[in-house]
This record gives C-alpha cells, sequence and structure tokens, in this order.
C-alpha cells in the first residue's frame, strides 16, 4: 500500500533574493513549444525549460527531490505535461501556498502529491525553509517536519478525493473501483 | 437560502450536496479534446480501456485549433491519431477547418445556459459567457470524462464583481477586461467562479462577455459569468468597481494584469501585431479593427497577422466587406484557429521582436522570445498604422 506520507531534500524555487517565485505558469514549467510530446519518459528533459535561472533543473534534481514553489504555481494552460514532466523525473511532491486550478486537478489525477502550505511563504522568506533540507509531510494529519531543524509547520490536508485517488496511484485506477452504471 | 449560479449550475448535475468547498461527483453534458491534449486523451484511453466504448459518443468531441492545418510532421500525427479514433468509436470532429472549439461549441448549440463542458483547453471557462459552465481539464481529467462522463470538482466559492459607470467610447470590452484584471489580480477570484453584474457590464454583447470571460483564466479564477446576482445566496466577498470615462488599456509585458493606460506606453516602437484568439477573435473584434484601418495602411516593415475565431466568423468577415478592409490595409488574415497565441500556424516573435496583441497571455516566451503587450483590436490596429503604440483617438 503507498504510504501516508512523503519525505524528501527540499529544492526551494526561489528568486536572486531568495523569495519564492510566485505565478509560474505552464509554458514556464512546460514550453507550448513541446507540446506534440505525448510520452511521459520524454518530458522531464523540457522541466522548467522556459524559467530563467531554473533551465538546469532537469540535470539539477535529483529523484525523490521535493519542490518548494511560490504561490498560483501552474496558472496558465491545461497540459498534463507540466505534471507529467516532474513525474518523469520522479518528483517526490509539489509543495506551495497554491496552485492553479487546473494544474492541482491534473496533479491530483495522476495521484502526484501536490500539497499546500499557508505558512509557505514566511518560511522561505525567513530562511527556514532552504534547499537541502530533509522534509516529511504527512497527506492526512497535515504536519510537516523538517529533520534537520527540527521544525515544523502545517500544510492542508488532503482531500478524500485526492488521497483516495492518491493511493489508487491514480484517477483510473480510482474509477475501475466503482460499480458502473 | 438562495445558490450562486456555479452552484446552482452544479447541483442539477450531482447528487451529492452542494456548497462551497464540497468535492461532487458531476455529470458532464459535453466533453471534447483538441488537437493539443487530444492525443494524449486517445493513448491514455487506449492503454486504461482497450477497445471499450466512449459513454456517449453524442456527447463526445474533438475540436482541431491548435496548429490548423498541421504545420508540423508530429502534429499531423497526432491530429490522425484523433481522426482515427474518431472514426473508430463514432465521435464527430470538428477539423482543422472549424476553428477555436470554444467558439464552435457556442456556435453549435453545444454549450448551453445551465449545462456542464468540459476539454482540453484552459480558457474553456469561456463558456460562462453563455452561463455555461465550462472547464478546462488535462488529459487525464478528460480520458476520464470521455469513458464514465464524469468528474470530480470542488464547489468554488463565489465573487461577485458589481462594475459601474459607462467607459469611453474610445474603451471596449477587452479595455473593460484588462482593467478588471488590474483590479483583481491573480489573488481576489483565485479559485473562485465569478459572478459580474452592474451597468458596465450587463449590456455587453456576446462577443463582449466572451472577451471578460475569457481573462478570468489570467484573473486564477475557476469560471466568470455575466448575470444577476442573488440577493439570498452566500457570496465568499464583494467587489465594486467604476470604470467610469475608462480609456484604453494595454498589459505591458510579462503578464497580463501588468496593466495600465494605454497613454503611458505611447510611442513606444512595435513590430508586429495580432488580431484574434478565444479573447478577440469574434466578428465585431474585426469590425472595431476595420474601423480604425480603413483607408490606411500599416506601416512599411510593420506585420499584422489577423485569425477568425471560426469559419464562421471567416464568413461574416467576407460578407460584411471586413475582410477587404482588412486585406487592403496590409494585413495577413489567415484561416481560423488559435494561431497567435502559442506555437500553432501563424508563427512565434523572435528575440528582439515587440508585438501587441488581443490575446489574452504575454508571459514571457509564451509567444516566442519577442516582447507581447495585450490590448483591444482597435489599439492593435492603430498601433499597427504607425509602428507604436498608441489609442486609436489620438491616430
Amino acid at each position: 500500500m503507498t504510504e501516508s506520507s512523503v519525505s524528501g531534500k527540499i529544492i526551494v524555487l526561489s528568486d536572486a533574493k531568495g523569495h519564492l517565485i510566485e505565478n509560474i505558469d505552464t509554458d514556464q514549467i512546460f514550453h507550448n513549444a513541446h507540446l506534440h510530446i505525448t510520452e511521459v519518459d520524454k518530458m522531464g528533459t523540457y522541466a522548467f525549460g522556459n524559467l530563467e535561472n531554473w533551465k538546469d533543473f532537469p540535470q539539477k534534481s535529483s529523484p525523490g527531490d521535493i519542490l518548494v514553489v511560490g504561490r498560483n504555481f501552474g496558472a496558465g494552460s491545461s497540459r498534463q505535461q507540466a505534471v507529467d514532466c516532474f513525474e518523469c523525473l520522479q518528483i517526490g511532491a509539489i509543495l506551495s501556498p497554491s496552485f492553479g486550478a487546473i494544474y492541482f486537478r491534473n496533479a491530483v489525477n495522476s495521484g502526484f502529491p501536490v500539497l499546500r502550505s499557508l505558512e509557505l511563504t514566511q518560511l522561505v522568506d525567513e530562511k527556514k525553509l532552504e534547499t537541502g533540507d530533509d522534509i516529511r509531510m504527512h497527506f492526512i494529519s497535515g504536519k510537516a517536519h523538517i529533520s534537520n531543524k527540527s521544525l515544523s509547520f502545517n500544510i492542508l490536508p488532503m482531500s478524500d478525493v485526492q488521497y483516495e485517488i492518491y493511493r489508487a496511484e491514480g484517477l483510473y485506477n480510482y474509477g475501475k473501483t466503482w460499480n458502473q452504471d | 437560502m438562495g445558490k450562486t449560479l456555479i452552484e446552482q449550475i452544479i447541483q442539477s448535475h450531482t447528487h451529492d450536496e452542494v456548497a462551497p468547498g464540497k468535492i461532487v461527483w458531476m455529470d458532464l453534458d459535453i466533453r471534447s479534446a483538441r488537437d493539443f491534449g487530444g492525443p494524449n486523451v486517445v493513448k491514455n484511453f487506449e492503454r486504461e480501456y482497450g477497445d471499450d466504448s466512449v459513454k456517449d459518443k453524442t456527447k463526445t468531441f474533438f475540436t482541431f485549433d491548435l496548429c490548423v492545418p498541421a504545420c508540423t510532421l508530429k502534429y499531423a500525427d497526432n491530429q490522425q491519431m484523433c481522426r482515427d479514433f474518431a472514426r473508430k468509436h463514432g465521435i464527430k470532429v470538428f477539423d482543422v477547418d472549424q476553428g477555436i472549439g470554444s467558439h464552435v461549441l457556442i456556435e453549435e448549440g453545444l454549450a448551453l445556459a445551465g449545462t456542464t463542458v468540459v476539454g482540453t483547453d484552459s480558457h474553456l471557462n469561456i463558456l460562462g459567457a453563455v452561463n455555461c459552465f465550462g472547464q478546462g481539464m488535462g488529459d487525464v481529467d478528460i480520458t476520464f470524462a470521455f469513458k464514465t462522463g464524469k468528474t470530480w470538482f470542488e464547489v468554488p466559492e463565489t465573487l461577485r464583481v458589481k462594475v459601474d459607470g459607462t467607459i469611453s467610447s474610445a474603451a471596449s470590452a477587452k479595455d473593460l477586461t484588462l482593467y478588471i484584471l488590474k483590479r483583481l489580480g491573480t489573488q481576489m477570484a483565485a479559485l473562485k467562479a465569478v459572478e459580474f453584474y452592474g451597468e458596465a457590464v450587463k449590456n455587453l454583447s456576446l462577443a463582449g462577455r466572451i472577451t471578460l470571460c475569457s481573462m478570468v483564466t489570467e484573473m486564477a479564477g475557476i469560471i466568470g459569468f455575466v448575470t444577476d446576482v442573488d440577493e439570498n445566496a452566500a457570496y465568499a466577498d464583494s467587489v465594486v468597481l467604476d470604470v467610469t470615462g475608462l480609456t484604453p488599456q494595454i498589459a505591458a509585458p510579462s503578464s497580463p494584469e501588468n496593466v495600465f493606460d494605454v497613454s503611458e506606453f505611447k510611442g513606444t516602437d512595435i513590430h508586429s501585431g495580432f488580431i484574434g484568439s478565444c479573447t478577440n477573435g469574434r466578428t465585431e473584434d474585426f469590425a472595431a479593427a476595420a474601423r480604425v484601418l480603413e483607408g490606411r495602411k500599416i506601416k512599411e516593415g510593420v506585420m499584422l497577422k489577423v485569425v477568425p475565431a471560426t469559419r464562421s466568423v471567416y464568413q461574416d468577415l467576407l460578407s460584411q466587406g471586413i475582410l477587404e478592409i482588412l486585406f487592403s490595409s496590409g494585413a495577413i488574415v489567415s484561416n481560423p484557429g488559435c494561431g497567435g497565441c502559442a506555437e500553432g500556424h501563424i508563427g512565434l516573435t523572435g528575440e528582439g521582436e515587440v508585438q501587441i496583441s488581443t490575446g489574452n497571455r504575454n508571459f514571457a516566451g509564451k509567444q516566442g522570445k519577442g516582447q507581447t503587450y495585450l490590448a483591444s483590436p482597435e489599439v492593435v490596429a492603430a498601433s499597427c498604422v504607425v509602428g507604436r503604440i498608441i489609442g486609436p483617438e489620438d491616430l
């Protein structure tokens, strides 16, 4: 059975001043020039390919890393590739103050953990949360712990639907558990 | 207790109790996929469901509008993959000649007031212009919708926005929209449904409502409607704006809410213009541009690209003499579709190029390496005549 928590090393998507980059849109995550690509295993190389100073992200990230990003992450297009590219790189989860509505759904439906914390912006601004920190986030209790700093903070617990789809490892499997009328 | 419009529509499509924040399973009246997203839907469907049929082929459609006709081998392959799937399942394809899917769904009477429509287009919430709950979704969602006719949805809170006053005669629905976007930003409407009401919006034409509702996406909202508010319903928040005397507006690079009076950028050199998109691709948008361009020529060295939203709009341009005026002014008029907003069939901007566009997004790199300003058809047309940003009243 899948875990009810996720852990990994944090990568903070910050600007030169150390603040979270807000409103990162799907064209910065996965540019429309690559929309014709339909194979998930070919998408990782384009992750953040149009985000200034982060174009080398596919080389910098490691499987299991957890992305910490600014509010309204994934605004813009409905492209599933903007989620799939992180799955391809085996990113463990994305944590943000908020997501674009379609982006959030797309991630939920893929069974990919997208988590929200209203405390995030302040934690990053105060450098309490930094790249390289080890985090564990619990989906149901809504607790997050930074083990190398003995720091705890709150995330929004997953909704029932999000957690059930996550446990089923995606919307398709989840739907197959239904009695279809 | 009354219900907001989004709550009413969702309630009529679910047995679950509807309240803001609650996740319900909702029946979908129409599910669609484009030539972007569509090929992924086909692959997902065949991988997950094999030769199973779609839930209801009469409620399932493909709408090709992104790269039409295909200008790359990959898009040609992808479109053909969708056509093959459609033939096998008896699904109708609105093919590469038809134009922007969301507009086609309105013209064909498939997106109706009170119905639910999903598709692989983040601006499908444009259907709020006809009080239809349209929603853009990714290919996993749409694959699931093809198969089950259902989707899960978190009932959004509703923000009501009263827009008082009368805009100046030089301003249009796009200027009104940009101004509202400036005021609401990407936070106030985030993840909410929006009900616009008041003097400045109640008499907007369908084209004007399309312009306004399309850019609720850029406000980070779920959907926008132009409607009478229900005083007994529970709204999350209320905003009152006054647009009396509003003059033409412009969104400077590189975010749509980065909005100013056009006069603040007057004289900025531009190299190209684009009139079209799901936001400003209706007949009256081109008629407005034609009124500016009639008897005038686009400045030498400036390129103006014009893309009607649909084949039906294209026909209007022909029959109403608008095409003749645009052509004579030097504009490039292409077949209908989504070209101009993303990599599609009418090209991108090059490094150093400054474009003025009637589209809805000017994020860095979206239309190429150049910079994009967003404005009304009248402002784009006027700017292309002089090669600099200018309002139509100053021409």
